[in-house]
């Protein structure tokens, strides 16, 4: 069925002490405010850049404000341990297209708005940028416990209260009824 | 929790503590047998449980992990099959009813004897149930009101006759179900609240559902949804004759000279075989895990896997089918919150020669999105995918979106089947189930022509924006139906009317392998109501010293 395979297909799957050590992982860092587990903090950096034009940061709080790098660190530390090289080679051939588009530019994170959406838009089909786009949208919308989300502001932007327990009516049409 | 030795000769070992299983090891149990439920995945309590849904949903939390247990893929028998994750089942104490989405629908009694209704579909193996509706009804009630099922009795005209209402009343209707309602209402059609497994009121010693939405997927905190692990399995344990032992993954269920089973070797969490006598075997692991097990299982008596003289077993195999159509509304639904269906139309369940073919659907308004599905696939396919205007699009449509679900007609066909790969092993080295399936031409109209009938229900409902996702991708199935199916024919089929082996006096099979036919999806209730049946079937017979 099409939703559930949707839902299956994205990421392999993990095992379970993965995930004890991502979150064990994600919980040490934030506690320490230590930098990153497998990035390194320039690679960070321009990943990071990459990643807030996936969810820009326009007046309300995008990938850079909820971390989403953190959940991206944590992923390649741990369960996601096997996308390493697509994220090194998938990085380095961004670079090659940043001096090919704008020769003169030193960094991803150095390129103006309109010029990062343009790269972009030109690696939009590569491997590496549907994994950074996947990964990007998990780390703000997965629970805080795995790095990104910072604060909630994933689910606060999609308006999602996130309670034990809530109270008919749920919505407007509902609401209607009374 | 009574704890027995495996040289102890218990009165029965049931493999699998899911929808069926759970519901056995209660029958047995308190029908005064010793049981031994043999269970692979962890026993995990609802404090254990989160809303997690990158651990649930894309870690396999509490669901089988295709990195450990391996399934292969292939459409047609001439194909090398792939290594590729085609079904989904929970892998815990309670199995699937834990972290199912809880619709409780009964089978229609046309359900039962469809063949004789529509005639012969060429190219299926479509075939009548060795049973009625009104046999299995009691035991649908039984079912219901043991388990705890909130519904509306008499809302469904198109539902069979019912001994006794639904004991809770429908949990409330949300927002999409007040516009489903609305618009089917316009078409003429009949809307009635989602029959759910899950208790809109307190019952038996368990909470009513506090709306949290994380039904789908995920196991209740609340002990609202009535999954065997809530209901019935502390009623086995409580017998003191019932042994739950969860880690422990059959790999052979064991028979003798005489053609009689004697007991199942698992490994246990060490990955030791241990080996679990008893007097007669409950086979309850699932349409794939049952079909896999049978066929591990051969021996000098039985060359061609247990119970399989017939040749039928894994055969059949019938796939969870259905398609989403979503709709964008003007003011907020807020479907995040509550169970995931609130009201339902059978108007479409019959199949009507005069379409030209054969099949026929439910249609449920629904929201099973997640934060990360829906940020991943929730939007309509020609919506950006990053930028500014995804995370716009992204910050209006969670919250005004609803979904319909159609749940359609697999038909069997023998050619669809389970069985042994020859190259790919699982990590504990036993071969993986290779899956060979493809839709009958009739499932692909069905499929297509439910789709226009949504369509038009949500244009009924006034939605600004409507979008679909392709029907050709029959991705993961969760109904793992028909592999052991049921019959008269010892030839043609796997278990008899009471889901006894033909070929093995001492050895029940009950899941979904044993549906004749796919109904219309959600196919949890019958599983149930099967179950109920075949428990007390098989303790009369073990009473009377018959098995």
């Amino acid at each position: 069925m099409t939703r559930r395979s949707l839902l299956l297909g994205t990421l392999s799957a993990a095992t379970l002490s993965d995930i004890a050590k991502a979150q064990g992982h994600a919980q040490a860092a934030k506690a320490s405010k230590a930098a990153f587990g497998y990035l390194s903090a320039a690679d960070a950096h321009e990943i990071e850049a990459l990643a807030s034009q996936i969810i820009p940061s326009d007046g309300t709080p995008g990938a850079r404000e909820a971390g989403c790098i953190h959940f991206i660190d944590r992923a390649l530390a741990t369960f996601d341990r096997q996308q390493r090289e697509l994220y090194r080679t998938g990085l380095a051939a961004a670079q090659t297209k940043r001096s090919e588009l704008f020769p003169g530019s030193r960094t991803l994170a150095g390129l103006a708005d309109s010029q990062a959406i343009s790269l972009l838009q030109a690696i939009e089909s590569t491997d590496f940028f549907k994994l950074l786009r996947t990964h990007t949208v998990m780390g703000f919308l997965a629970a805080p416990e795995w790095g990104g989300n910072h604060g909630m502001a994933g689910w606060a932007h999609i308006g999602l209260e996130h309670k034990m327990a809530f109270q008919p009516p749920f919505g407007f049409y509902d609401g209607e009824l009374k | 929790m009574i704890r027995y030795r495996p040289a102890d000769v218990v009165d029965f070992v049931v493999i699998g503590s899911g929808a069926s299983g759970g519901v056995i090891a209660k029958e047995l149990s308190t029908a005064g047998f010793s049981v031994v439920v043999l269970e692979q995945g962890p026993y995990v309590k609802e404090k254990d449980f989160t809303h997690d849904e990158f651990r649930v949903g894309y870690q396999s939390a509490i669901a089988n992990n295709s990195k450990l247990q391996p399934n292969t893929f292939r459409s047609k028998p001439s194909e090398t099959a792939k290594a590729e994750q085609r079904y989904s089942y929970g892998r815990l104490v309670g199995g699937g009813s834990v972290h199912f989405t809880a619709n409780y629908w009964r089978f229609h009694p046309d359900d039962f004897r469809e063949r004789s209704v529509f005639g012969e579909i060429p190219g299926s193996s479509f075939s009548d149930w060795p049973l009625t509706y009104d046999e299995l009804e009691p035991y649908y009630t039984k079912a219901e009101w043991e388990l705890g099922i909130s519904g509306l009795a008499g809302a469904n005209p198109f539902e069979g006759p019912r001994s006794k209402p639904y004991p809770l009343p429908p949990l409330p209707v949300k927002s999409s179900g007040v516009l489903f309602e609305r618009a089917t209402r316009k078409l003429g059609l009949h809307p009635f609240p989602a029959p759910m497994a899950v208790l809109s009121q307190p019952y038996r010693g368990r909470g009513a559902c506090t709306h949290c939405g994380w039904c789908e997927t995920f196991g209740c905190e609340m002990r609202a949804k009535s999954s065997t692990l809530a209901s019935v399995i502390p009623m086995a344990e409580k017998t003191g004759r019932c042994e739950i032992r969860s880690g422990c993954y059959v790999r052979r269920i064991q028979s003798n000279d005489a053609g009689r089973v004697t007991g199942a070797v698992y490994f246990d969490s060490q990955r030791q075989e241990v080996f679990q006598r008893s007097r007669a075997v409950v086979l309850s692991a699932n349409g794939v895990e049952s079909a896999k097990l049978l066929l591990l299982s051969g021996s000098k008596r039985f060359p061609n896997g247990l119970a399989n003289a017939s040749g039928m077993v894994g055969k059949n195999f019938m796939w969870d089918l259905g398609g989403l159509v979503s709709g964008l509304f003007d003011h907020p639904l807020n479907e995040y919150k509550s169970v995931q269906v609130s009201r339902v139309i059978h108007d479409y369940y019959a199949a009507d020669p005069k379409r030209g073919f054969y099949g026929g659907a439910g249609i449920d308004a629904r929201f099973n999105w997640f934060p990360i599905s829906f940020g991943l696939d929730g939007l309509p396919p020609d919506a950006p995918k990053w930028g500014a205007d995804y995370k716009k699009m992204l910050g209006r449509y969670f919250t005004h979106t609803f979904s319909t679900l159609s749940h359609t007609t697999s038909l069997s066909v023998e050619t669809n089947r389970v069985d042994l790969d020859p190259t790919v092993k699982d990590a504990w080295g036993l071969p993986a189930p290779r899956i060979t399936f493809q839709l009958h031409p009739d499932d692909v109209k069905t499929l297509a022509w439910t789709q226009q009938r949504q369509v038009e229900i949500l244009e009924a409902a006034g939605a600004t924006q409507i979008w679909s996702y392709p029907l050709d991708d029959i991705g993961v199935s969760t109904h793992l139906m028909g592999t052991m199916r049921m019959g008269n024919d010892p030839s043609r089929s796997v278990v008899n009317r009471f889901n006894r082996a033909h070929d093995v006096p001492n050895l029940f099979i009950v899941d979904g392998s044993s549906l004749v036919t796919s109904g219309r999806q959600q196919p949890t209730a019958t599983i149930q109501a099967l179950a109920y049946r075949a428990s007390e079937s098989a303790a009369n017979a073990a009473k009377k010293g018959e098995l």
